[in-house]
């Protein structure tokens, strides 16, 4: 399976990422190889299989609802791009 | 005193023949007499000094643990408060941890004098550290070549005698391919064993942190201090922690060892097989019984991986978005351009071409066709596992198919890069211990690794077999010529 050029700008739309024209035919080629190489397990039926998801099969634990952590925003937001009273900046989403 | 194991260091501190300092002194001067390994991304040496002085005083008091006042270094994907911790990445140049991996408290609170964070492909996505922000590790035993990956700093670092010992993590093979081609003791614990707090995550289902280091002794000392349940981390075994070396001593009289034949079988190099060979006429001479088994999926094991970690790392990797921490591109016109631009500068060609597989892999219309697929196969390749350990107690083949390549030498290829993990992963996929010892040398002179593969929760067997191996050869004295 090949991947085409509108394929990867989809891809690169869910993924967040640019791809500039002259990287395009690289990303088409190595994305394409990475497929092949799954398609291989094309080769064996799995049919009824179950998926395994975690190595142990173990489910979610669970814990209490209580507080277990208290406020660090300052200490947390001390290296962070933007901050502006104590919120994260970005650029303005609503005009 | 860098020739000295970790445990025969614990034992000097012990009786007085040096200090914790002045290890640590030494060892950081053999730090900054080779920074042309580029094997630490930060070399923390106040820290270190003070941790060391702690570790003596504490000595001094009586409390000293067996790690107390050593020397070592954490593969910079484990966060630590107050240091930059990069995951080799510009992402996360800028990156000062807020807090401590579980790991790293735990490692600290043992008395051990961390000396920095070392080097790895960015965001563990690699098998040679050529892949990192920071340029690649160079192999002590031959700088042409690479250390393997992605753990290639906490390698190249043990091997050259910068560091008795360093943690690593694995999520397809990266602390036992880098363990290989360095010549050096590396084992990754059953997934669960070692919390994952803290430790940036790659694929969640299979990361797994471990140590390296130059025996089997000193992994199991290591793992002592890192291994036990948390309550931080969701997939965190809750099982009581072992005592690790509790078996190292015991004979190998009866023991089962089974060899997938698949496993040695086309694509493996023929020094390397000669090597594997050999180790296992040693074992035979231990009193081990020999078994053919097979992993009849074992083939697809590379496939099913490069599924299942893309499309974990397409999502742990969405929370690097310029937002709140890490890269920010400059001017974003808007919160769009703001992501893109902060990933596509921030993040390197081998993990953006990851992250579009995962999200290629998990998109409508291709979900079943890739991703349960690939989980279903990962079922069959634990089952695979689970048949014949009901035969045998280990499991022993190489590391990997060949020894340390030269650098530039795969880079332009990926899927022949992707496949010097080709012995590794499943034992990731199933979620089992492994470990790589070395055992020889390729015809480039270049170290061999021999990989054992242990049951669930089987490291105190997999220690002693390779520790019992470490009693009757010498591989893993050797040292890298300039480095002794």
């Amino acid at each position: 399976m090949s991947l085409k050029q509108d394929e990867i700008i989809k891809i690169s739309n869910l993924a967040k990422l640019n791809i500039s024209d002259e990287q395009m035919g690289e990303y088409e080629n190595r994305l394409t190889s990475i497929l092949d190489l799954a398609e291989q397990m094309g080769s064996i039926d799995t049919t009824g299989v179950e998926p395994m998801s975690h190595p142990l099969h173990m489910t979610q634990r669970l814990r209490e609802d209580v507080v277990t952590e208290g406020s660090q925003r300052e200490h947390f937001q001390e290296h962070a791009p933007s901050v502006e009273k104590g919120l994260f900046v970005v650029p303005k989403v609503i005009e | 005193m860098h020739n000295k194991t970790i445990a025969q260091l614990s034992a000097g501190l012990a009786a007085g023949e040096f200090s914790s300092t002045e290890l640590t002194q030494h060892f950081l001067q053999r730090v900054k007499d080779n920074q042309d390994l580029n094997a630490f991304i930060t070399v923390t040496e106040p820290q270190a000094l003070a941790a060391a002085q702690a570790a003596d005083a504490r000595r001094g008091a009586g409390n000293a643990d067996v790690l107390t006042g050593i020397p070592f270094a954490h593969k910079d994907i484990f966060c630590t408060n107050g240091i930059r911790t990069s995951s080799g990445s510009k992402m996360l140049d800028n990156f000062i941890a807020p807090y401590d991996a579980t790991v790293v408290e735990k490692m600290a609170a043992s008395g051990i004098v961390s000396l920095g964070k070392l080097n790895m492909d960015e965001f563990a996505m690699g098998s040679s550290n050529e892949t990192s922000f920071y340029g690649g590790v160079k192999n002590p035993w031959d700088t042409q070549r690479v250390p393997g990956g992605s753990s290639g700093g906490s390698a190249a670092a043990v091997a050259a005698r910068l560091v008795p010992g360093a943690t690593g993590t694995d999520t397809g093979g990266s602390i036992r391919q880098p363990a290989s081609f360095c010549g050096i003791s590396g084992l990754k614990p059953t997934y669960g064993s070692v919390s994952r707090y803290g430790m940036i995550a790659f694929a969640s289902s299979m990361d797994q942190a471990g140590p390296m280091a130059r025996t089997a002794e000193d992994c199991g000392l290591l793992l002592q201090s890192m291994a036990g349940f948390d309550e931080r981390d969701s997939t965190s075994s809750e099982r009581d922690v072992p005592n690790y070396n509790g078996e190292l001593n015991n004979s190998l009289k009866g023991l089962k060892i089974g060899l997938p034949k698949e496993y040695f079988g086309e694509g493996l190099s023929a020094d390397v097989a000669k090597v594997v060979e050999a180790a296992i006429e040693e074992y035979k001479k231990l009193g081990a019984e020999i078994v053919e088994v097979s992993l009849p999926n074992s083939h697809l094991s590379v496939p099913a991986y490069y599924v299942v970690a893309p499309a974990e790392c397409s999502s742990n990797l969405s929370r690097m978005d310029g937002v709140r921490f890490g890269h920010r591109c400059e001017d974003p016109k808007n919160l769009e351009d703001l992501y893109r631009r902060s990933r596509s500068e921030g993040f390197g060609d081998e993990v953006k071409r990851r992250i579009m597989i995962g999200a290629y892999v998990l998109s409508a219309g291709y979900y079943d066709a890739y991703y349960i697929k690939a989980q279903q196969v990962r079922h069959l390749i634990s089952e695979d596992f689970k048949k014949v350990f009901e035969k045998v107690d280990v499991i022993m083949g190489p590391t990997a198919p060949e020894a340390a390549f030269k650098t530039g030498e795969k880079s332009g290829d990926q899927t022949s890069m992707y496949l010097s993990d080709i012995y590794t992963i499943a034992v990731n996929l199933a979620g089992l211990p492994g470990m790589s010892i070395p055992a020889g040398f390729a015809d480039s002179k270049m170290p061999v690794g021999l990989q054992l593969i242990g049951n669930y929760f089987a490291e105190p067997k997999l220690l002693n077999a390779a520790h019992q191996f470490q009693q009757v050869t010498d591989w893993h004295n050797k040292a890298p010529e300039g480095f002794e």
